[in-house]
């Protein structure tokens, strides 16, 4: 693989991290005698999307894809690090400019409800982003373009009149992709689009995203945790894990040739809807606590594969034969489960 | 022991008034789940599959209504409750998971105290002994290091922890029916994998009866012991999981099967149901499918299917009928 050259890329995520404050007000945690609580839900990460691709992120509950979502779109501060989006740091653009950056990128949240006003109709829900960046030259013509949209992703321009409790879950989720779409982006976050739709719409909103990135060459970060849409839908993909990027790779090798152990260990939990009776493989041990996350490896604890090397020294990504992975074990080439008197494994 | 199955939904018919006219989301639904049985419904987005959720429980906001139809909890009815006596049932004897995280939790409150007051308004049990159940609900619900992060408000924790924050809210007073509503959608697999296995449990080793309403087919291959496929308010299908998925009867239910990306096949595009499913106050004379079937002949057209019963299953389809008229 030869790195991409500047023009391909565009969004640039280097060294970026968010701490989180956990602490109670300070007067309590004097009183209560409690030390500071952080956690760290974004550590060092760093990757590239390039343009025209879908880049995809999964990991387990709370490995901090939606927060790496927020930091990119601007919506959180990261505590180190930085995004480059085309080049430029948003943080640090003038507000004009952070204006005109701000229309070429959309997301669509994880919760479809918490992210529409529910006191707004939804024609005024979707066209709210033609009017902020001054898309449509009149009413009419932002009326036309809401109509269309609907109908884009499978419901009637009539429903622009309705509220959004007046919808079903699925409905809801597909207004929202509807706003991402009306002011024409270049670059979409998507964070878990289908995971409220059923397989037939989420057929329909998964082909339609695919068209759109045929036609307008669209750049999508893609989160999921349903790894049979992950390898529908991406270019690349990256794996993290409490926090940090073990894996990242070519989509659909991924799935044939896992690199790190917990890429291989999530992919052996995934149901089985052929009902061919295969148990399907429990990941085992714990999520670790993101509070005070093991030393070293942080997957050490759950590592059929893990030595002493592992508890005390952080892998780093290296490069492999789809992409990058941080082991040491693949790092050196030790594939074998080892015995079970090794240290590590349980 | 008896046999009057826990839940038992008889032709329940759920209505919106509206400015155009008089919507029915849900039109003439039946089913029954037994005791430790979970019976899965999926089906097309708007079905109508949360509105029969919240049916059940006595949720439907108003202006909408039931507009006729008997809801059976242990051969009792419990449609035509007073709200007070209403809010009884729910949460002690019925317990209920959102599709909407976010809406049964409140953002003022930790997430202990949310568990520890709901424990208390059911159980008899004191604060120290309530914090306790309480935690030991979010561990089995699989929330990492739960002692150090309950005290914690909901924003704090990620998508996939507050929905199992919910789902341990709708069994901290031990209900008998459990009403699932899209409860494993956020979660990755292996949390999937936890869920699955702690309402597994509630059924084996309690008793309780499940409802579990998911669009994801994996989910319900597993967990499911019957399966309701719906369709514009109604019951396509239902019958025992394995016979639905591998034999489906019904072209929707058909159609579904054939949209689900997996990880073996390599496509380019995923089948789609061609077009899309009827407003509900635009549903064509005959068989609500029909505009998008393709084996739709004159009586599709004309006269709407019932549910058409043989040993365990039942399909609401002309083919169905004929093939048992043979
Ligand atoms: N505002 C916040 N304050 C404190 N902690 C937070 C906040 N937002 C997220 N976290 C924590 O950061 C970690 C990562 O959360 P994040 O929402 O990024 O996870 P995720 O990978 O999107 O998980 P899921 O699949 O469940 O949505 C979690 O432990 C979460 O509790
Ligand atoms: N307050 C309301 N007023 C009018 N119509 C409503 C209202 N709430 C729901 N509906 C309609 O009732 C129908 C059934 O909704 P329901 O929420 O039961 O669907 P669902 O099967 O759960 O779909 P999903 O899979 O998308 O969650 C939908 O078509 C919806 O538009
Ligand atoms: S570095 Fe060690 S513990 Fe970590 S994944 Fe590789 S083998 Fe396992
Ligand atoms: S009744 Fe007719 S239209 Fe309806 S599903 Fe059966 S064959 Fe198709
Ligand atoms: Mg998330
Ligand atoms: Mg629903």
């Amino acid at each position: 693989m030869s790195a991409p050259s500047d023009t391909d890329v565009l969004v640039r995520v280097e060294g970026l991290t968010r701490v989180f404050d956990l602490s109670k007000p300070w007067l309590n945690r004097v009183i209560e005698r409690e030390p500071k609580r952080t956690l760290t839900a974004v550590d060092d990460v760093s990757f590239e999307i390039r343009k025209g691709e879908t880049f995809a992120l999964v990991g387990e509950s709370g490995s901090g894809k939606s927060t790496i979502a927020k930091l990119i779109v601007n919506l959180l501060a990261p505590s180190g690090g930085r995004v480059l989006f085309d080049g430029d740091d948003m943080r640090k653009a003038t507000s004009a400019n952070a204006r005109q950056m701000r229309s070429r990128f959309q997301m669509i949240f994880q919760d479809p409800f918490a992210s529409l006003n529910p006191r707004w109709r939804v024609g005024d829900i979707i066209a709210e982003p033609i009017r902020a960046f001054d898309l449509a030259s009149d009413k009419a013509s932002a009326a036309k373009r809401v109509g269309e949209l609907l109908e884009t992703v499978g419901l009637a321009a009539s429903d622009a009149a309705k509220f959004p409790h007046e919808f079903s879950g699925g409905q809801r989720q597909r207004v929202a992709i509807a706003r991402a779409l009306s002011a024409k982006p270049e670059f979409i976050v998507c964070d878990e689009p289908t995971s409220a739709l059923d397989v037939s719409v989420q057929a329909q909103i998964l082909n339609l995203m695919r068209d759109l990135q045929d036609e307008f060459g669209l750049t999508y970060l893609f989160i999921s945790h349903d790894l049979s849409v992950v390898r529908h839908m991406a270019t690349r993909i990256g794996v993290l894990y409490l926090g940090r990027l073990v894996e990242v790779s070519e989509g659909k090798a991924l799935f044939q040739n896992p690199q790190h152990p917990y890429t291989s260990m999530l992919l052996d939990a995934v149901p089985d809807l052929d009902m061919t009776g295969r148990a399907r493989t429990q990941v085992v041990g714990e999520i670790p606590n993101p509070i005070d996350p093991p030393s070293g490896c942080r997957f050490h604890p759950r590592c059929p594969l893990a030595n002493a090397r592992c508890m005390q020294d952080s892998p780093m990504l290296q490069p492999t034969a789809i992409g990058e992975s941080a082991c040491f074990a693949v790092e050196e080439g030790r594939r074998e489960v080892p015995n079970t008197s090794t240290a590590g494994a349980k | 022991m008896t046999d009057t199955p826990l839940l038992s939904v008889r032709d329940l018919v759920v209505q919106f008034p509206t400015r155009k006219g008089v919507l029915t989301a849900v039109d003439g639904v039946s089913f029954d789940i037994k005791r430790g049985e979970v019976l899965g419904v999926v089906g097309e987005s708007g079905a109508g599959k949360s509105m029969t959720g919240a049916a059940i429980i006595g949720l439907i906001e108003p202006p909408g209504r039931i507009a006729s139809g008997q809801v059976l909890l242990d051969g009792e009815r419990i449609d035509n409750l007073s709200v007070s006596q209403m809010r009884r049932v729910r949460g002690k004897k019925v317990g209920m998971v959102f599709q909407d995280p976010l809406t049964s939790l409140n953002p003022l409150y930790t997430v202990a105290q949310q568990l520890v007051e709901t424990v208390r308004t059911h159980l008899p049990l004191s604060e120290k002994q309530a914090r306790e159940h309480a935690l030991a609900l979010l561990d089995e619900v699989g929330i990492p290091a739960a002692k150090r992060r309950m005290d914690d408000y909901p924003h704090q924790f990620s998508g996939g922890m507050r929905q199992r924050v919910v789902i341990a809210l709708a069994l901290a007073a031990e209900p008998e029916l459990v009403i699932a509503d899209e409860p494993t959608t956020a979660l990755d697999v292996s949390v999937q994998a936890q869920i699955i296995d702690v309402l597994k449990r509630l059924c084996s080793e309690r008793g309780a009866a499940v409802m579990l309403i998911t669009h994801d087919m994996g989910v319900i291959a597993e967990t499911a012991d019957r399966v309701a496929v719906m369709y514009a308010g109604r019951v396509a299908e239902i019958g025992p999981v394995r016979d639905v998925v591998q034999h489906a009867k019904h072209p929707y239910t058909q159609g579904l099967m054939g949209s689900i990306p997996t990880l073996a096949h390599d496509s380019d595009r995923l089948v789609q149901i061609h077009g899309s499913m009827p407003r509900l106050t635009d549903i064509p004379p005959g068989c609500a499918f029909n505009p998008r079937c393709a084996h739709a002949f004159d009586r599709c057209r004309q006269d709407r299917p019932s549910p058409i019963q043989t040993g365990e299953r039942a399909v609401a389809c002309w083919l169905a009928d004929q093939e048992v008229g043979q």
